[in-house]
């Protein structure tokens, strides 16, 4: 009973603040609601007994990427009138995805209703008896580990290719060097000496 | 405590829900409580250190100022600047509040006394201490003015920043207890030192992870040398510069619970939680409770006590230290913790 209450309320805000996603005028309005919306997944996802997923999704969705999100968001300059001039340029594609996605819709809808794919038969049964985490990571470390392996070495390739994208040496410029400030000694900085009257001193 | 309410004949459904809502009340409520107290303790530990009194009129020994401001501030007009963004303004301050509330439900105050005994407990505090974040970013944006923006940039890469850090030392310490479980991970550190110390902190491998894990938790609740973020020689109070009233208030219990939650949580993870400190038996005697208390009171005397001598980080060097000094030596400690747990545990 309280698990459908808490389903269909998590599903319901998913849905509308993804639509208030697209809806809202203020692009910082439109992050908050996209928050909103990966927080009511993880909830849903809790539902479906995958609490690491859905402390996954929370930590790296909502804790990470939605941060820099609004990060960009809130630095961006927006002409809300120049966002909203292209409308009848944009009609015909925007037309276009939204009718792929319509069909689309419509055929998952049908092969649901005509019975679907058997995926239970694929799936790897689950394990009662063992947490979350321990089944993934069986299965993600010994029957996937290269698909693993693979994953890993993609994203260390975007990211070693993110920072030489956007790397760039610029000259002049001075920089604190920690390790040697921590070395350098009183002796080796200071000097006394006791000049006579009239003689000035040289540095 | 819902086996209690259900010999009071009640539908068993009915008391799980008033036990739950009775134990969130017994975690909040006190917890409030100590946060005023644990600001009369901070300001008290800052003034001794400079040789001064500290507050000392309200009540004997001052012990009633927090509660005087308390209701100084209550009883304030709520000010709205004309350029903030009305809803998200007023929903940021509840935001922080009620986050610094929500990773309570995970800490362990005795064996057994939790309020949701969860296996991903600690990733749990990861996600809500990652929410954070956002009273910071969106109090600073919504107040649609120069100096709280300016914080709340710094707030937020500050802080993504930090939790990097602080999850490849929660990792370690994971390894080693082999559990997400905050109670597990507690029940883990019984005699982990040479067979008597109840800490991973004795652990020659994880005591670096310690002091890590507690500079960053410093960094982690913008705390002294890492408050940037309300720099007042800079940005006058940083993101809280446009707030008043009960608004302020939030911001100020939540600061202060979330700095106690981070010293839990360097006493739960490192340094036995309620166990005694030796595993020894009439040590047991006294209540997890109290045990786990006095090693939080030390962490917060460790944090006021860096407040009040350690000067401010620049924010360059604050970057640094997170990215190319505790990353960087995180990531290292992970391989050889786990190295050296297949040589001896899993060989």
């Amino acid at each position: 009973m309280i698990q459908l209450f808490a389903f269909y309320l998590f599903a319901t805000i998913v849905i509308a603040s993804a639509a208030m996603v697209i809806f809202a005028r203020n692009p910082v309005h439109s992050v908050m609601w996209l928050i909103l919306a990966f927080f009511n997944a993880a909830g849903l996802m809790l539902l479906a007994g995958a609490e690491f997923i859905a402390m996954l999704l929370v930590i790296v969705y909502v804790g990470a990427v939605a941060v820099l999100f609004l990060f960009v968001v809130m630095m961006l300059d927006i002409d809300f009138a120049e966002l909203r001039a292209g409308f009848v340029r944009y009609l015909p594609l925007g037309a276009l995805v939204a009718i792929i996605l319509a069909a689309e819709l419509v055929f998952a809808v049908g092969a649901w209703s005509a019975g679907g794919v058997d995926l239970a038969a694929r799936a790897a049964p689950v394990v009662s008896d063992k947490s979350n985490i321990q089944q993934i990571g069986e299965l993600l470390y010994t029957r996937y580990i290269f698909l693993f392996e693979a994953a890993g070495i993609v994203l260390l390739v975007a990211m070693i290719g993110a920072i030489v994208l956007t790397h760039r040496k610029r000259g002049g410029v001075r920089t604190q060097n920690i390790s040697k400030q921590n070395q350098r000694r009183p002796q080796d900085a200071t000097r006394l000496v006791d000049p006579g009257v009239g003689q000035g001193m040289e540095l | 405590m819902t086996e209690t309410f259900i010999s009071w004949g009640m539908d068993p459904n009915w008391a799980w829900g008033v036990a739950t809502i009775c134990g969130i009340l017994l975690i909040a409520l006190p917890l409030m409580l100590s946060v005023a107290m644990i600001i009369y303790a901070d300001r008290k530990i800052w003034a001794a250190i400079a040789l001064r009194r500290g507050p000392n009129v309200v009540g004997p020994f001052g012990l009633l100022q927090s509660f005087a401001d308390g209701l100084k501030v209550f009883l304030q007009e709520t000010i709205i600047p004309t350029g903030a963004n009305r809803g998200l303004f007023l929903i940021a301050p509840i935001i922080t509040f009620t986050v610094a509330l929500m990773a309570w439900a995970v800490i362990p105050f005795n064996s057994g006394a939790v309020l949701a005994d969860i296996n991903v407990g600690l990733l749990y505090i990861l996600a809500i201490s990652s929410l954070g974040v956002y009273g910071v970013i969106l109090s600073g944006w919504a107040s649609n003015s120069k100096y709280p923006f300016f914080s709340a940039m710094r707030a937020s890469a500050q802080m993504i920043s930090y939790e990097v850090s602080i999850g490849f030392i929660l990792i370690g310490v994971v390894l080693f207890a082999d559990s997400f479980n905050m109670n597990e991970i507690v029940k883990a550190q019984q005699g982990h030192g040479l067979g008597i110390v109840n800490a991973f902190g004795f652990n020659l491998l994880l005591f670096p992870l310690a002091v890590m894990f507690l500079i960053s938790s410093l960094a982690e609740t913008a705390r002294a040398p890492f408050d940037l973020t309300e720099a007042e020689s800079e940005l006058v109070a940083g993101y809280q510069t446009e707030y008043s009233s009960m608004s302020f208030a939030l911001f100020w219990l939540g600061e202060y619970a979330n700095v106690l939650l981070m010293c839990t949580l360097n006493a739960v993870l490192f340094w036995g939680g309620w166990l005694p400190p030796i595993d020894w038996a009439p040590l047991y005697a006294v209540p997890g409770i109290i045990w786990l208390f006095a090693k939080i009171l030390f962490f917060f005397f460790v944090f006021s006590w860096v407040k009040a001598t350690v000067p401010r980080y620049r924010y360059d060097q604050l970057m640094r230290l997170g990215w190319k000094v505790f990353l960087p030596i995180s990531l290292l400690w992970i391989f050889l913790i786990s190295g050296y747990l297949m040589l001896t545990r899993y060989s």
